[in-house]
């Protein structure tokens, strides 16, 4: 807990000095015996962890602009549509065992932070993922571990905690089939899907 | 959205006997040490009977590991009842235990079954009964009668008659996966589906009356928990908060279940009442995943897998709640504990540089001992006469159950092709 303070002082001063530390709740000394909880969970019935909503993972099928009348920031040109920018990138990796998000990464949170904070009516589902070693019902608990990293880091950097659903799928829903390290890395990952697009 | 995704999905929640192709099983190793035992061919009188009762307890006898029965052509004659025995002659075989019955119908609906089974040395009969059933009835007699013959020459509980449930993953053409809970007998034959769905199925978990089963399934697009009677099929949700839903597990007077809540923000095991809805928290450690408790004999304490201490390792806590013990202390990562019915030994997935087997502890010393080799061993579910585990692997990229004797020696493959198979749970003893 003391290094997630940290962190978010840090990422208040300067953002790449924090890298290290990010969401690192797996650390020994972050994790035993705290109290102090992240304050969003105290109102986990308002924290949008998971949804009513089912998983949706087909929502990025069709690929097609969609857009929201009334919503200004959905108009013709939307820059989550720009494949240039960081908010391109929809997936986030991480190490064996691990909820750290790595230094490389924080630029597209940075970019969905800002998204999220400049339109509060956007809504993001974070789905959290484990390759398939271990325990499966583990697993579920550190998919789920993950997602609420990255909400942590976008909530600091300005979002709120209305425009999250975080699910996770454990080890249930690999994105590579295979069973070494080179399919492991790529099915550890939270994946950052905006409802409704 | 949210009606598109429903359509797509679907449910069967209903008994399909036979549908599925039968799990075979094979004996891997260790069988060395077992006791020779001759089975006669049961005798057959009037209509012939649509199982071969014998050749059923020859199977679940041998599969055990604990029995090597004798060649038939070794058998020096086929008596069908004691009068018929010359056990001077038995002894010459060297094997301590002689079974003999038989099986008569006059109408082919049912069948009477008798059988008896001999102490070759001292020329006595050890047990003996006779059975009224119908046909269907027949191959379930079998794995009765085995259960019988092992527990009067080992003085442990047989589990032939019990039955295993486990998930099975196909893939569809267009990419889909077809889940299924499956359910069947100890031997592998037999399998019925009692539930169907695109989506994840997880954790299966059997009540000690056998008649119900507690399961994690995604068909709501994440976690949650549900309970399922087997007779009928009827289930119904019981956990669907917000967060994860998971990690069921019953108390042993099939009563309340332990589960995995993060409606808090984090997951932490809880005890639900099932009848009442009452829902109390055992833990609270905000940082730390606490799931995967399961029930010590005693009711009263559950152990549980957390990573409090920086790596997820089991411990023991009040079914009330308060301080937590660590119970695993060698290597780093000790998970999914499953307790003997004696609560005497702890099964779990042990890691070992960045790979997973099964292995035992003795609650009494602390000692560990790895069983498997393979390296992709998850799961692990104690028969409920605590001698053998059953557990998941992976071979040729596909999941496939297996068991091993608590002392490692006896090793059984539970092979089913086309399909990967696993979370398998063994079922209590039927009362």
């Amino acid at each position: 807990m003391k290094l997630l303070k940290l962190t978010a002082v840090l990422l208040s001063v300067t953002w790449l000095s924090a890298c290290n530390t990010l969401g690192g709740s797996k650390d020994p000394d972050a994790a035993i015996g705290d109290t102090d909880v992240v304050v969003e969970d105290r109102n986990a019935d308002s924290s949008g962890i998971s949804g009513e909503n089912p998983s949706g993972l087909d929502i990025d099928d069709g690929a097609e602009a969609q857009v929201i009348v009334g919503d200004e920031q959905y108009q013709g040109g939307d820059i989550l549509d720009d494949p240039n920018s960081p908010l391109s990138n929809r997936v986030v990796y991480f190490e064996y065992d691990k909820s750290t998000v790595r230094e490389e990464d924080l630029i597209t949170l940075e970019a969905h932070a800002a998204y999220l904070g400049e339109n509060p009516n956007a809504t993001i589902r974070l789905i959290g993922h484990t390759d398939e070693r271990g325990s499966r019902e583990y697993n579920l608990a550190l998919g789920e571990r993950r997602a609420l990293a990255i909400r942590q880091i976008l909530m600091l950097q300005g979002a709120s905690v209305k425009q999250f659903q975080v699910t996770s799928f454990g080890e249930e829903r690999t994105d590579v089939e295979g069973h070494d390290e080179s399919a492991w890395q790529q099915n550890r990952r939270v994946e950052l899907n905006y409802v409704g697009r | 959205m949210t009606k598109r995704w429903l359509a797509s999905f679907w449910l069967l929640a209903i008994m399909l006997p036979w549908q599925a192709q039968a799990l075979i099983i094979e004996i891997t190793g260790g069988t060395e040490a077992a006791l020779p035992i001759a089975i006669v061919p049961f005798g057959s009188e009037g209509f012939s009977a649509p199982e071969d009762i014998s050749a059923v307890i020859q199977n679940d006898l041998s599969r055990s590991g604990r029995f090597a029965p004798l060649p038939k052509v070794d058998l020096i004659s086929e008596p069908h009842e004691k009068s018929e025995i010359n056990f001077k002659d038995w002894r010459l075989l060297r094997s301590e235990g002689l079974l003999v019955g038989k099986v008569s119908s006059l109408d082919g609906e049912t069948y009477q079954v008798q059988f008896q089974l001999f102490d070759v040395y001292k020329g006595q009969q050890l047990v003996g009964k006779r059975y009224q059933v119908p046909a269907s009835g027949l191959r379930r007699l079998a794995h009765q009668i085995a259960d019988q013959v092992y527990q009067a020459l080992t003085g442990d509980v047989g589990v032939f008659s019990t039955r295993l449930a486990f998930v099975s993953v196909v893939n569809n053409a267009d990419g889909s996966k077809r889940y299924t809970l499956q359910v069947s007998d100890s031997d592998g034959a037999n399998p019925r589906t009692v539930l169907q769905s695109k989506q994840p199925i997880l954790s299966p978990s059997w009540a000690s009356d056998g008649e119900r089963l507690a399961y994690v399934s995604f068909e709501n697009g994440k976690a949650e928990v549900f309970v399922q009677e087997m007779r009928s099929g009827r289930r119904n949700s019981v956990a669907a908060f917000k967060g994860l839903n998971s990690a069921p597990a019953w108390s042993p007077d099939g009563k309340k279940l332990a589960l995995t809540l993060s409606k808090a923000g984090n997951p932490e095991i809880y005890v639900l009442e099932l009848a009442s809805g009452k829902l109390s928290r055992v833990t609270h450690n905000s940082q730390a995943i606490d799931t995967e408790a399961v029930w010590m004999p005693n009711s009263r304490e559950l152990l549980f897998t957390s990573d409090r201490g920086g790596r997820p390792q089991i411990y023991k806590v009040s079914v009330d709640g308060g301080r937590a013990k660590r119970i695993t202390f060698e290597g780093r990562y000790n998970a999914s504990p499953d307790i003997s019915s004696d609560g005497r030994t702890l099964t779990m997935v042990h890691g070992l540089d960045g790979k997973f087997y099964i292995a035992v502890q003795d609650l009494d010393t602390g000692a560990v001992l790895v069983l498997t080799e393979t390296g992709r061993d998850e799961s692990p579910s104690f028969a409920p006469n605590g001698r053998m585990i059953l557990y998941a692997t992976e071979k040729k990229g596909h999941g496939e159950l297996a068991a091993v004797s608590v002392d490692g020696r006896i090793h059984q493959r539970l092979g089913e092709s086309g399909r990967d198979v696993r979370e398998p749970a063994w079922s209590p003893i039927r009362k």
